[in-house]
């Protein structure tokens, strides 16, 4: 049964041979470490302006160089680390929170509650994510509590799909039956059979929907929505970067860089995960 | 089979007449006066007082919110998405007018993608762990990593600034396509790839692959008529779904290349907070995102005989 | 002259410790239109047996040896002209016919295919040999149910599409793998008479397949008994059901007969053994020279002590 000290043995000693999923795990290690420590290894303020130190390619001193108004590169990457990883978290936790919430109710109380929560996560889901989140926060205003509010009034539907379908399969399960027969309560069932099983699912979409919501943070920080300069992200350095193009594209390829080896550390991180607790959970798939 | 498609049609009805109301309801999320916004977007000074009533009184906007969501449903039944508040003409007229160059853009991206993608994915899976068969799965991987807006600005930097060979920005001829095509296009190319390839390792295991093969056919045929077939019904309903991706992930895209799509029009209508304009966008993107969805599940039923006699029990 | 012969057939596979066999030095015999019945345990080797008699192993198994089908090594033959042979001289049918059959073609086009590819004529007269034959094997009603899906069609009746399927060209040799493991019981015996009636007429050699003794007892001339991968006893099946030689026979037929239950010790894993005789680690008789040396076949029953 899951949950169990062998079962979790089991799992970390699959997760290591999948080497991508290592290497995953390890960047993301970094990246956090990066986010946390940011104040103390940026060697510049990233906000502080110097022109006379602008558009610099890397050199010794800024190592990944300078923009348009003079502020290091590297620090601004490093802080924007922070910045992505934080607003991510939060949105991915209150997405799961009222996810699950909403994808329990559906599936336990069944039939009238399951057919309107159902018909209203199929009304959001009439209209495509990336636009929802953009009209939103252009109707709501610039600004991260309005990003984060825009992502996850968007993002939390695929939770609950995903938790009432497995609460529907669970609820066929044999083993139910016998726990019932058994004279398990309610509520005991509820938390030691039903949720260990929907945890799984839910942290492997969890693993890659973070990439997902970073690389959305990113596009509304690079169309001028979300994030507010001076404020430094990796999206709105994309954009700060774009009209010098052709004289410094170093002032793009380092954020973009970034963007995408957080993404992909997450995709390998997610996959290996899919691929270990697929083996392991009592529905499969 | 037409029971079925009787049923899809009629829930998308439903969804449809919620995603009017919701699109209706987030007008309501803007904070402020929208009078003072317009107003004052178009001149130095703060607009007085009698010029906000005046403007609230010619848009409507003093009514309450059942009369005007009333309001917006009467038109809806007309055909009307309202008028913009920046340029004055009908919202429907300004979509419309921009809606090929969107069009055209997504459609070349799909093309684009289901012939690459599709192909690749066959062989990688036919000569699984192969060296293609990491080319593949490595350049798949990359494609759902990036974002396509970084993806769009270093293909400009490389093919157009360094190499020259294609134009950078702005509408007109095919080359001009084929940048954007491409940018829009990797990420669904990046998905299909691995479905597909997905999908054909599944089915190739089958029990009737075997027999296919046992009945003396050549190794084509059998990938070909009883493979290839088998792994659609997935993939078929996943280009559907990135189909509709497509017309949102437009939205960046248009803005990288100032391409002069819809999408394009919907941020210049947020800068300028031209309300009716986004109230229009978001529910004729949804009418597409929607209608997309119910020709999957026909197509999908199609497929699959296996769905098509569930309806009827 | 033998219709099948198979000569010291090995087959192995890379597993993870290490190559597992799955055959060691098979000898096996089928004259033209008698029935042999391969029996033994989940797991012995019998299907990959028959899968490489059809040429339908998978790219890595390493194989010694020969197969002879009317005199030619099968393992000699080019791709082109293996696939001619199978599905038209020998062919083969599986367990849990459902999944057999592709669910998203006709269960007749299924059978017309094979005709097409094989002889090479139009739609028309292939459809209508497919239909005849779905009749000859006794499903009611052929030309509404050619156009059927798989899934309208129960076990029995998913059964009698694959007979169809493997016998509309009378091949030389049917091999049937566990054909009515998966039925009830009634339908089995209604597979196993239409089995019996048409290879009996079409001359058909039978090489069935299955872990069920008496279904072995009730179609079989002959009997080969097999134990991990390797070819324990073989002759005549009353002869061989009545007075079994080898140890391993002798607790199978007691376990299925009257006698009452009677357990065979621990099964073991293919990989495991790499000396001796396959059966020594279980057999009650095993003697030193049982973990040492393979025995050889002797008057149909291989085994040092008999």
């Amino acid at each position: 049964m899951k949950g169990t000290g062998d079962t979790m043995i089991d799992i970390v000693l699959t997760f290591r041979r999948d080497r991508l999923a290592v290497f995953g795990t390890a960047i993301l290690c970094l990246l956090t470490l990066i986010a946390l420590l940011a104040p103390y290894i940026a060697p510049y303020d990233p906000v502080e302006l110097n022109l006379s130190q602008r558009l610099l390619s890397p050199n010794i001193e800024h190592l990944m160089g300078t923009d348009s108004v003079g502020r290091d590169i590297l620090s601004r990457i490093i802080y924007g680390t922070r910045t992505s990883l934080m607003i991510s978290v939060v949105v991915v936790i209150i997405e799961v929170v009222f996810g699950v919430l909403v994808g329990t109710a559906a599936g336990y109380l069944g039939r009238a509650a399951d057919e309107i929560l159902m018909r209203l996560v199929d009304i959001l889901l009439a209209f495509p994510g990336i636009i929802l989140t953009i009209v939103i926060v252009g109707l709501l205003g610039s600004s991260v509590m309005n990003l984060i509010i825009a992502l996850t009034a968007v993002g939390w539907v695929g939770y609950a799909r995903v938790v009432r379908g497995s609460i529907l399969s669970i609820k066929k399960e044999l083993f139910i039956e016998s726990a019932r027969a058994i004279g398990c309560s309610k509520l005991r069932i509820a938390t030691h059979h039903i949720l260990p099983n929907i945890i799984s699912p839910v942290i492997v979409l969890a693993t890659m929907n973070m990439g997902t919501i970073i690389i959305s943070i990113a596009g509304l920080s690079f169309l001028g929505l979300g994030v507010q300069a001076p404020t430094p992200e990796w999206g709105i350095m994309l954009n700060e970067g774009k009209p010098f193009m052709e004289s410094a594209p170093h002032l793009m390829i380092f954020p973009g860089l970034m963007i995408m080896v957080t993404v992909l550390a997450f995709n390998f991180l997610g996959d290996g995960l899919r691929d270990v607790l697929d083996i392991k959970t009592i529905i499969g798939s | 089979m037409a029971k079925f498609i009787a049923l899809r049609l009629a829930l998308t009805m439903v969804i449809m007449l919620g995603a009017a109301v919701l699109s209706f309801s987030l007008l309501t999320l803007a904070p402020g006066n929208p009078a003072e916004a317009i107003l004052s977007a178009e001149r130095a000074d703060d607009p007085r007082l009698e010029e906000m009533e005046i403007f609230m009184e010619q848009h409507g906007l003093n009514n309450s919110m059942l009369v005007r969501m009333s309001q917006w449903f009467r038109m809806l039944g007309r055909g009307d998405l309202g008028t913009s508040l920046k340029t004055g003409e009908p919202v429907a007229a300004e979509l419309w007018a921009r809606f090929p160059a969107t069009i055209e853009l997504a459609l070349v991206s799909m093309f684009l993608a289901v012939f690459i993608a599709l192909p690749l994915g066959i062989v990688s899976a036919v000569k699984q762990n192969s060296i293609l068969d990491h080319v593949v799965r490595f350049i798949a991987l990359g494609g759902v990593s990036m974002p396509n807006f970084w993806l769009g600005l270093l293909l400009i930097l490389f093919f157009g600034v360094f190499l020259g060979w294609f134009p950078t920005y702005g509408y007109g001829s095919t080359p001009h396509l084929i940048l954007p095509a491409l940018t829009l296009g990797t990420g669904m190319t990046a998905i299909l790839m691995r479905l597909q390839r997905a999908s054909m390792l599944e089915v190739l295991n089958e029990n009737y692959i075997r027999t296919a093969r046992a009945k003396g056919l050549n190794e084509w045929r059998v990938i070909g008529k009883h493979a290839f077939r088998n792994t659609l019904i997935p993939v078929v309903t996943i280009i559907g779904i990135q189909f509709a991706h497509l017309l949102s992930g437009v939205v960046i895209v248009e803005q990288v290349f100032a391409w002069p799509g819809i999408g394009h029009f919907l941020i210049d209508s947020i800068n300028a907070r031209d309300y009716p304009v986004i109230q229009g966008f978001v529910l004729i993107i949804a009418f597409f995102f929607v209608l997309t969805n119910l020709v999957v599940d026909v197509l999908y039923a199609f497929l699959d005989p296996r769905i098509r006699y569930e309806g009827n029990r | 002259m033998n219709l099948l012969e198979i000569l010291n057939l090995d087959i192995s596979f890379p597993g993870r410790a290490g190559r597992v066999q799955a055959s060691y030095g098979a000898n096996l015999e089928i004259k033209q239109g008698e029935v042999l019945c391969l029996v033994g345990e989940s797991g012995c080797g019998k299907t990959i047996l028959a899968l490489s008699i059809m040429g339908l192993l998978p790219q890595n198994a390493r194989i010694n040896g020969k197969i002879l089908f009317n005199g030619q090594n099968l393992f000699s033959l080019q791709k082109k002209e293996m696939r001619k042979i199978r599905g038209r001289e020998i062919a083969m049918i599986f367990e849990q016919p459902a999944s057999c059959l592709n669910p998203v073609l006709g269960v007749g086009e299924q059978i017309a295919e094979a005709i097409r590819i094989h002889e090479n004529c139009s739609r028309k007269v292939s459809r209508k040999r497919a239909v005849d034959m779905m009749g000859l094997v006794g499903i009611p009603s052929p030309h509404r149910r050619y156009c059927q899906y798989p899934h309208e069609f129960s076990g029995g009746m998913a059964q009698r599409v694959m007979i169809a399927m493997a016998l509309v060209f009378r091949p030389l040799l049917l091999i049937a793998d566990e054909p009515t493991t998966a039925l009830d019981v009634t339908i089995q015996a209604q597979i196993l008479d239409l089995l019996e009636s048409l290879i009996t007429q079409f001359n058909t050699a039978l090489l069935l397949i299955t872990h069920d003794l008496c279904v072995a007892a009730r179609m079989g001339n002959r009997v080969a008994v097999m134990y991990a991968g390797g070819i324990v006893e073989k002759g005549q099946l009353n002869d061989v059901f009545k007075a079994p030689g080898h140890p391993y026979t002798q607790a199978l037929v007691k376990a299925a007969s009257n006698e009452g239950l009677v357990s065979i010790p621990e099964s073991t894993e293919l990989s495991l053994l790499n000396s001796g005789c396959w059966f020594h680690l279980r057999c009650p008789l095993a003697q030193e020279i049982c973990t040492q040396k393979m025995p050889k076949m002797q008057g149909g029953v291989c085994c040092h002590l008999c």
